[in-house]
């Protein structure tokens, strides 16, 4: 069995994996789930009240009828009801989702383009007071936390320039794209600087390896010029651990959305979830934590596409 | 005659103070248009940084040319020093005036290109071509080293190609722009002894039809003799001798020179086998090891749901008995079955078929465990983070054994037999050479008194002096202590010094088993017989090698398969062939 | 004592090592109640102080002071790093190394399981067990030890099937060492080098990951000091009183780059795969 099926088939696995802990861990929050659902307000229901809504959220089956009946929703794209909302919780994410995600896909953009380029610099300026100076600003990216960005570019963006981030209302791409960009920049920028800093230094020593290849010097034994042995044999064989990072962090971005969202008080899935889980709307937590991972996932499983069309090693191995 | 390239007092240093680490100390030699020049020494001489110095790739390994000065005659009869060349000339002397081939064909061609980009990147770079033209160029190139269904080939990556034809194409990326000059560092090391023979062939070959000059660095001065015109001896960065080569072969003058051709092991064929062997002895002693029909087979899974869909044969029907105090060397190339035979015999796979473990009625102290093994590489078969004496113990403590006084005093005994020093026992195995870790591994085999060792490559990863000293302490150690010895190698000039029965395995097969003696000098399988024709030996230097291409058959079996019986044709005492249909 | 002294000889372990010993040193201080003030007293006439004399590091909206607050929220901050990364590195030992050494049936057990817990984003499950079992240290600390368990997991996993097909492995095998010995000799032995490295380095995502947390308001509660949240409450304050932003904001910075230099000096030291590729 190859490489790409094996992936293929355990991700069903791993799917059902992932739902059912969701699944197993909503229910294990103490109390009832009507007390959890409705809190303080619960007090104030009659025994026949409770009853019907137990019957109404199904939550009067055995667990595994539960289960059942909440797998069979997930296939129908059917996550339940947002007791906050009072909408279909997949209505509610959908219409949040576009802004996290084009927020983490910004941030990635601007991280790879930032940081491969730095870290190729770095690695072929190895031990030069210019390599040495971006590995200083790529650790200090690394240890600084979004939090601490975020609000040191609203600070410093109030305090010298007198300007706020546009906050509330979110403009789609597809309707204003000016406006939207410059809502999502800073926020952009805060997410993506440390993945910057990561693919910076992962680049950097990629390329340091591999530049030490004996396959590298095979290429300058036929005389190739130094730039065309950096991009042209180098850089491929680099990017195989920067695509592998950058899979990885994709999901601490669109984890890192919660709180940038947060921070910059934009509208989106990272900063719902925060308001849900603060409300004990249990429905909506679990819906949305489910389908962030289940992008991740599929993040995830582009990645390793992505690996079969940059290395013939594994696309090759079986054969 | 101008030579082509002439070489004086080159100096090279590496690391941050160059002037304290000289690897290269003072080396002069002239090369003329059209020869062939050895270059010859052992690892740490210097002779692989003197090459790389010659086109500058010294420079990108940390290394800097200290003093003296490289001159290449240039095509248009213009002198140039290399050692203060520009980068911007280097890149077009490089690939167009002085081509490379390297040690390890498998990790010098780029793995994310196919071979033909990576061919045609010569002709682009120096001369100019693209597209189709340069398609159709690097088709010729591949053709021109005798690759069959070059065109095809040019769309394989490195993995798809095996060692010998992945050096193949390297020579075609290094000749592509007719360089007149050709550096080959150690070309055919890492590749098999019949690959290695097609090698140095197609080398011999291209060299008469461009007459282009060539250098090449080896450890092993018999693989040049057949091909060198001239032969410079490298020791510890300097060239200790130099000169033409039937002068260095036949007078060698240097006791460097000497102790190579004479105290390292060469091949023979047979004339140098041992001839303490305890068979013939009158009284049939009982075998210490006999090995009857093993097997070993690795299930090939496929499809969908990883069913079994043929197995790999690794090793088939292997018979072979062992004396005490006898070596019986088993030889063959890379994926013959030789070191799955010997970790079949140590349980470290599964296999069917029967052993006999004959322990001649045990004295006192014999050993729970009569058969040991020592490992290829002695960097890696001993725990780094264990000192020599946690080492030592570890089979005593296994056996369920206490480690005291008397352990120690063994340890410290054992130790002083494989010449390491007394205090060795605190220190840990970095600190200790390749030779010193494999006379380690020797002495911690020996900690259970076992009555036969498996040697696994045991001395292929030394160098050529190392192996030397540590090929006459196992024969002391043989006779000391009755040592029956199963020595598997793929190196014939080691098997012939230690040897005192052969058998050839090929394909997981045993196709020819004897004495060592007539098996070396008369062999009779076909496989048996190209071998040998294959092994690069002095006195057959004026020989002519023969190309043969053909490739060792797939082990992979559909279910169920099981071979024939195998039919022995008798030609001595003690010799023995496959018979093949 | 060795080890002491190479990373001190190292550049950038000599910066790490001097931020972890210092931040070590203050949470010390911290816990013994050696700060300069009561860190929950309420100077109510000092409010919104800026640094002074009296108080280094300024007062916050409630007059406390922010020095001693800090103080006591790198111990915090420390406790919760220390006791998660110790959680996720015991019980990824345990199971990648069982993994790699029974293989078949149990490895696929573990390692599908692993799985289920990398598809979650880091920051999100921990938010999601917080959610279920209430904020406090105790759940800070399960939260992040579980999600940083399948990283060690496959820290360990790794190295130790690349080892267990080592020649020294196979030559414990023909001696007949038992599998206990073999691995704890052979492959816990030699796994203690990467491990190190990779606990320093975990120790600044879980200061990261505990910070944001509470951040969220979902880790440490008030009125206990935290850095995430002193950090969180001044964004309200950011123009009046910006060294409530300021001083937490760089204290956790520090803190973070102090593991990260030293898990990097750590790797050069160690790891002599990247120590030949300097050479």
């Amino acid at each position: 069995m190859n490489y790409l099926t094996r992936r293929l088939v355990t991700f069903p696995f791993v799917l059902i994996g992932v739902s059912s802990l969701v699944f197993v861990a909503i229910r294990m929050v103490p109390g009832d789930s009507i007390t959890a659902m409705l809190g303080t307000d619960a007090g104030l229901l009659t025994p026949t009240q409770r009853e019907a809504l137990a019957v109404y959220f199904g939550i009067d089956q055995p667990w595994f009828v539960q289960y059942g009946r909440w797998l069979l929703g997930l296939l129908q794209g059917d996550l339940g009801i947002s007791v906050t909302y009072g909408k279909p919780v997949f209505e509610v994410i959908l219409k949040r989702f576009p802004l996290t995600l084009e927020l983490a896909l910004l941030s990635m953009i601007i991280a790879l383009s930032v940081g491969v380029p730095a870290g190729v610099f770095a690695a072929t300026h190895n031990e030069r007071p210019s390599d040495l100076a971006v590995r200083i600003v790529a650790m200090i990216g690394q240890s600084t936390p979004s939090f601490v960005l975020g609000l040191l570019i609203i600070y410093a963006l109030s305090a010298g320039f007198g300007v706020l981030p546009i906050m509330g209302e979110f403009s789609p791409l597809w309707q204003d794209p000016l406006a939207n960009l410059s809502q999502l920049i800073f926020p952009a920028i805060t997410l993506g600087f440390a993945f910057a800093a990561s693919v910076t230094r992962i680049s950097r020593s990629a390329m340091l390896d591999i530049l030490s290849e004996d396959y590298v010097r095979t290429a300058r034994s036929k005389g190739a010029s130094s730039r065309s042995v950096t991009w042209r044999h180098a850089l491929p064989n680099a990017l195989i651990p920067v695509v592998t990072l950058s899979g990885i962090e994709f999901g601490y971005l669109l984890g890192g959305a919660v709180i940038v969202e947060q921070i910059y008080a934009l509208p989106g899935l990272g900063r719902m979830v925060l308001g849900a889980i603060l409300q004990r709307d249990y429905a909506l937590v679990q819906g949305t934590v489910l389908f962030i991972a289940l992008n991740f996932m599929i993040v995830n499983l582009l990645v390793d596409l992505a690996y079969f069309a940059l290395d013939p090693r594994i696309r090759l191995r079986d054969r | 005659m101008n030579p082509l390239l002439s070489v004086s007092g080159l100096r090279v240093g590496f690391g941050r103070n160059p002037e304290a680490n000289e690897v290269v100390r003072g080396v002069s030699f002239d090369l003329a248009a059209g020869e062939t020049l050895a270059i010859v020494g052992e690892s740490g001489s210097g002779k692989s940084v003197t090459a790389l110095s010659i086109n500058r790739l010294v420079d990108f390994g940390g290394g800097r040319i200290l003093g003296g000065s490289i001159k290449l005659r240039r095509a248009e009869d213009s002198v140039l020093d290399l050692t203060t060349a520009t980068e911007r000339q280097l890149t077009r002397i490089r690939g167009a005036e002085i081509g490379m081939i390297f040690q390890e064909p498998m990790t010098s061609l780029n793995p994310v290109l196919t071979i033909g980009t990576q061919i045609e990147e010569s002709f682009r770079l120096h001369r100019g071509l693209t597209g189709r033209r340069a398609t159709a160029a690097a088709r010729d190139a591949l053709e021109r080293v005798r690759i069959p269904d070059a065109a095809r080939r040019l769309n394989y990556y490195p993995n798809q190609l095996s060692g010998g034809m992945l050096q193949r194409v390297m020579i075609a990326t290094a000749l592509a722009c007719s360089p007149r000059l050709l550096i080959a560092d150690e070309p055919t090391t890492a590749l098999d002894v019949t690959v290695q023979a097609q090698i140095m062939a197609l080398l011999a070959e291209l060299k008469q039809e461009t007459g282009m000059s060539m250098i090449f660095i080896t450890h092993d001065i018999g693989l040049v003799a057949g091909i060198a015109d001239k032969v410079v001896v490298m020791q510890n960065g300097q060239a200790v001798e130099q000169g033409e080569l039937s002068q260095i072969l036949d007078h060698p003058q240097h006791p460097y020179t000497q102790h190579l051709l004479h105290a390292v092991p060469h091949f023979a064929s047979g004339r140098s086998t041992r001839s303490d062997g305890p068979r013939g002895n009158m009284e049939p002693a009982a075998a210490a090891l006999k090995v009857q029909d093993l097997m070993v087979r690795f299930p090939v899974t496929g499809g969908f749901f990883g069913r079994a869909t043929g197995a790999v044969h690794a090793v088939e029907g292997v018979d072979f008995d062992l004396m005490p105090g006898e070596t019986l060397a088993i030889v063959g190339e890379s994926g013959s079955g030789k070191s799955t035979t010997a970790r079949a015999i140590l349980g470290l796979v599964r296999s069917r078929g029967s052993f006999t473990i004959g322990v001649r009625q045990a004295d006192a102290g014999q050993s729970a465990r009569p058969v040991q093994m020592v490992f290829q590489n002695p960097y890696s078969s001993l725990n780094p983070r264990l000192t020599v004496e946690s080492l030592l113990a570890e089979p005593v403590i296994a056996t369920g054994g206490r480690v005291n006084a008397q352990t120690r005093a063994k340890m410290v005994a054992l130790l002083d037999r494989v010449s390491l020093p007394e205090n060795s026992l605190e220190r840990y195995p970095h600190e200790f050479s390749g030779g010193q870790r494999q006379r380690l591994c020797i002495a911690r085999a020996l900690m259970l008194n076992p009555s036969v060792v498996v040697l696994d490559e045991a001395v292929s990863a030394l160098d050529v002096s190392v192996q030397a000293k540590v090929l006459e302490l196992l024969v002391d150690l043989q006779r000391d202590y009755g040592l029956a010895y199963l020595f598997i190698s793929h190196d014939m000039a080691v098997v012939e010094r230690i040897a005192h029965r052969i058998a050839v395995i090929y394909a997981g097969q045993i196709v020819e088993i004897g004495d060592a003696k007539s098996v070396l000098s008369a062999p009779q399988h076909p496989y048996t017989k190209r071998l040998i024709a294959a092994v690069p030996s002095i006195d057959r230097r004026h020989e002519h090698y023969e190309l043969d291409t053909r490739q060792v058959p797939s082990l992979v079996r559909p279910l169920g398969f099981e071979p024939g019986r195998a039919e022995w044709t008798q030609f001595g005492p003690d010799h023995r062939a496959r018979a093949e249909t | 004592m060795r080890i002491f002294r190479a990373i001190f000889a190292h550049t950038s372990g000599r910066i790490g090592g001097t931020i972890v010993l210092l931040y070590l040193f203050i949470a010390a201080l911290g816990a013994l109640g050696l700060t300069p003030h009561d860190p929950l007293m309420q100077y109510r006439v000092d409010r919104l102080m800026a640094p002074n004399a009296t108080y280094w590091m300024g007062t916050d909206l409630f007059g406390r002071d922010l020095a001693s607050r800090l103080m006591t929220g790198i111990g915090q901050s420390f406790t919760v790093a220390f006791f998660s990364v110790a959680v996720a590195t015991l019980a990824g030992t345990a199971l990648g190394l069982t993994a790699a050494w029974f293989g078949r049936l149990w490895d696929g057990a573990v390692m599908r399981s692993m799985d289920v817990l990398l598809a979650f984003p880091a920051i999100l499950l921990a938010m999601l067990i917080v959610a279920v079992f209430g904020a406090g240290t105790w759940n800070s600390i399960a939260a992040i030890g579980i999600v940083y368990t399948p990283i060690f997991t496959r820290v360990v996993r790794g190295p130790a099937l690349s080892l267990k097909t080592r020649e020294f492995v196979d030559a414990a095998r023909t001696f007949g060492s038992s599998g206990r010995y073999i691995l704890t000799r052979h492959l816990l032995l030699n796994l203690v080098a990467p491990l190190t490295v990779q606990v320093t380095l975990a120790l600044a995502w879980a200061l990261l990951t505990e910070a944001g947390l509470s951040f969220l308001g979902l880790g440490t509660q008030p009125p206990a000091p935290s850095l995430g949240l002193m950090l969180s409450d001044s964004r309200n304050l950011m123009e009046t009183a910006p060294w409530l932003m300021i001083f937490p904001g760089l204290t956790i910075m520090a803190s973070i780059l102090g593991f990260n230099l030293l898990g990097d000096a750590l790797r050069d030291i160690l790891d002599p795969k990247t120590r030949r590729s300097r050479a």
